[in-house]
């Protein structure tokens, strides 16, 4: 017997790897030609109507949110089927079961790959923004750091709860009550101010607004309302919420 | 470490909420050996196995894999097993390739290593000039064939084939068997279960039938037969047998060892199936169709339960 190297987590996310140079084709539209399409739509569009939003035109002022909801939008498109998929059709985690590869490697591994499809999107679309003058501060170096965050809050719950249901029914559940809304109300087109109070908890409790928020002080340059560690804090408790969870129900799946 | 068992088991139980799948099983695999399960559907086949790839939780017993305990060292002893699961799972968006490799990968082997090992169990298992091909047009034997390679790629100390040749057409089954042979031949420990006899009859040293969640005998494939069947069988069919070969059963009576009346046929089971022929035209019995063959597994099976092994 040869002696491992690999850790096994790095294993499983050169599984995801090779399965995206087979499939990348059909995610570059969704994860970077559709964000900037968006921006210039909303951005220069609605933005000619609206003009300035707090001080800054309304074209940067929807660059993070566009770029944060990206983010969510990758999570929850790697994170539904996808891993609904690997138990129920291919069956490809109970192929992993039997070998060295632990429940919380399947886990980490996969959230690492989604770690770096949001990221190859994220610094795309920062690069293509840069054009339109929509950075106003170096701080914007930071933006990729929080969607890599972000990321993570965002996906471990989803993939917890996509290992935990039966039939995908569920995703469009997922979909209609939770994801639309929060991209709507979460601060990424206006601000949560705007919303009547009552509504406003639930921007406040959704990791996005949380995300939106860190990105548009990072890429205006200015401070966010909120001390930032309540917002990173926030993120990162969903993070290994999401995380721990998702560990205990691929162990429930994988073992009967 | 020479005389001790890769498998140790007594007394193992696995329920599903209150149904008891295997109900208090004892096993021990020598190194070395092939190991058959044979039984029907539903016998806890399956369940077995997954307990002993240590995917699977035992209710209760004792179980020890490679001197080893599943509930602890379940990631040790996986990293040197071989598994063939009853489903292929394998992943249908990569290359047959891709396939070997990724999965090379889980046990740690290094990318170059991972590379070489595929394209050597692609000639064994004779896939290679698939190997850059999707694996989703596969024939059901290719697939299993792959699969099958897939389970060797740690070299393992003990591979575990559950049903490797179900639902192939008979070419590709010959096909497999030869290949397991070799493995055999070679000296890795191999555990199998199946519905066919005569697959455990080629491929298995020694077996265990199993039924209702409980083995009911084991032994070699010979000893099973000289235990529990006489030496030959003779099948008659008469042409209105359908309903009637109770009738003909009655009127066989005494004609050797045991007579076993089927839906299609009549067994007569007999050390010599010539003589009990003669017997039965002696009686003016005139059967439309007439063979004498060697007792098998099938038979065993038949006499233990009552049943036929392929429903
Ligand atoms: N996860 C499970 N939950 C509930 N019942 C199960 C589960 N797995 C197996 N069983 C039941 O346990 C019994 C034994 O199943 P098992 O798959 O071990 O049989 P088998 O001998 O492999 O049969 P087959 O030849 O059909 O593959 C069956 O009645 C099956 O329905
Ligand atoms: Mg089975």
């Amino acid at each position: 017997m040869t002696a491992g190297t690999l850790h096994p987590t790095l294993a499983v996310f050169g599984r995801q790897l090779a399965l995206y140079r087979r499939l990348w084709q059909a995610s570059v539209f969704s994860s970077f030609v559709l964000p900037v399409l968006f921006l210039v739509s909303i951005g220069i569009g609605v933005g000619r109507y609206v003009g300035t939003l707090e001080g800054v035109d309304y074209l940067a002022w929807i660059v993070p949110g566009v770029l944060a909801s990206t983010v969510l939008q990758i999570s929850m498109g790697e994170s539904t089927y996808a891993v609904l998929g690997d138990f129920k059709w291919s069956r490809a985690y109970h192929a992993m079961r039997a070998t060295p590869v632990r429940p919380v490697d399947i886990v980490c591994g996969h959230l690492l790959y989604l770690v770096l499809r949001a990221e190859v999107a994220v610094v795309a679309f920062l690069l293509v923004v840069v054009f339109f003058g929509g950075l106003h501060s170096p701080w914007s170096l930071v933006a990729p750091l929080v969607c890599a965050v972000l990321t993570v809050a965002t996906a471990a719950p989803v993939t917890a709860f996509a290992a935990a249901i039966d039939h995908d029914s569920y995703f469009a559940l997922l979909y209609r009550f939770v994801v639309i809304p929060s991209t709507l109300f979460a601060g990424v087109f206006f601000p949560v101010e705007q919303l009547p109070a009552v509504v406003r908890p639930l921007a406040y409790a959704s990791p996005l607004w949380h995300g939106v928020e860190l990105c548009r002080a990072a890429t205006l340059g200015r401070v966010t309302a909120w001390p930032p560690v309540v917002h990173v804090g926030y993120l990162l408790l969903w993070a290994v919420g999401g995380v721990t969870l998702a560990v205990l129900a691929f162990k429930r799946r994988l073992e009967d | 470490m020479a005389d001790q068992p890769l498998i140790f088991a007594r007394d193992l139980v696995k329920r599903f909420g209150d149904f008891t799948a295997v109900n208090g099983i004892d096993l021990e695999v020598a190194p070395g050996e092939a190991f058959g399960f044979l039984g029907p559907n539903g016998a806890g086949k399956s369940s077995t196995m997954r307990m002993i790839g240590c995917v699977s939780v035992p209710t209760s017993g004792q179980l020890r894999i490679l001197g080893m305990d599943p509930a602890r060292e379940g990631t040790a002893i996986r990293a040197r097993l071989g598994v063939c699961p009853q489903l292929d799972n394998l992943d249908p968006d990569l290359t047959v390739r891709e396939n070997l490799t990724t999965y090379a990968r889980y046990f740690g082997l290094s990318r170059a290593e991972s590379g070489r090992r595929a394209d050597e169990l692609l000639e064994f298992v004779r896939l290679s000039d698939r190997a850059k091909g999707k694996v989703e047009p596969l024939s059901g034997g290719m697939k299993r064939r792959l699969t099958i390679a897939r389970a060797l790629v740690n070299e393992p100390d003990l591979v575990l084939l559950d049903e490797p040749t179900t639902g192939l057409d008979p070419q590709a089954r010959h096909l497999l068997w030869e290949r397991l042979f070799r493995l055999k031949q070679r000296g890795t420990t191999l555990v199998l279960t199946t519905h066919y006899m005569d697959e455990a009859e080629q491929l298995c040293d020694r077996l265990v039938v199993m039924d209702g969640g409980k083995i009911i005998a084991s032994g070699s494939p010979r000893s099973l037969i000289e235990t529990y069947s006489t030496a030959e069988v003779l099948e008659l069919r008469f042409p209105d047998g359908l309903d009637l070969n109770g009738d003909y059963a009655a009127k066989l009576e005494g004609v050797g060892e045991r007579i076993d009346p089927l839906p299609d046929r009549v067994l007569v089971y007999a050390d010599d199936g010539d003589a009990a022929l003669a017997e039965v035209h002696r009686r003016g019995l005139t059967p439309s169709s007439v063979l004498v063959r060697r007792s098998t597994l099938e038979d065993v099976f038949l006499q233990l339960t009552g049943r036929t092994l392929v429903d």
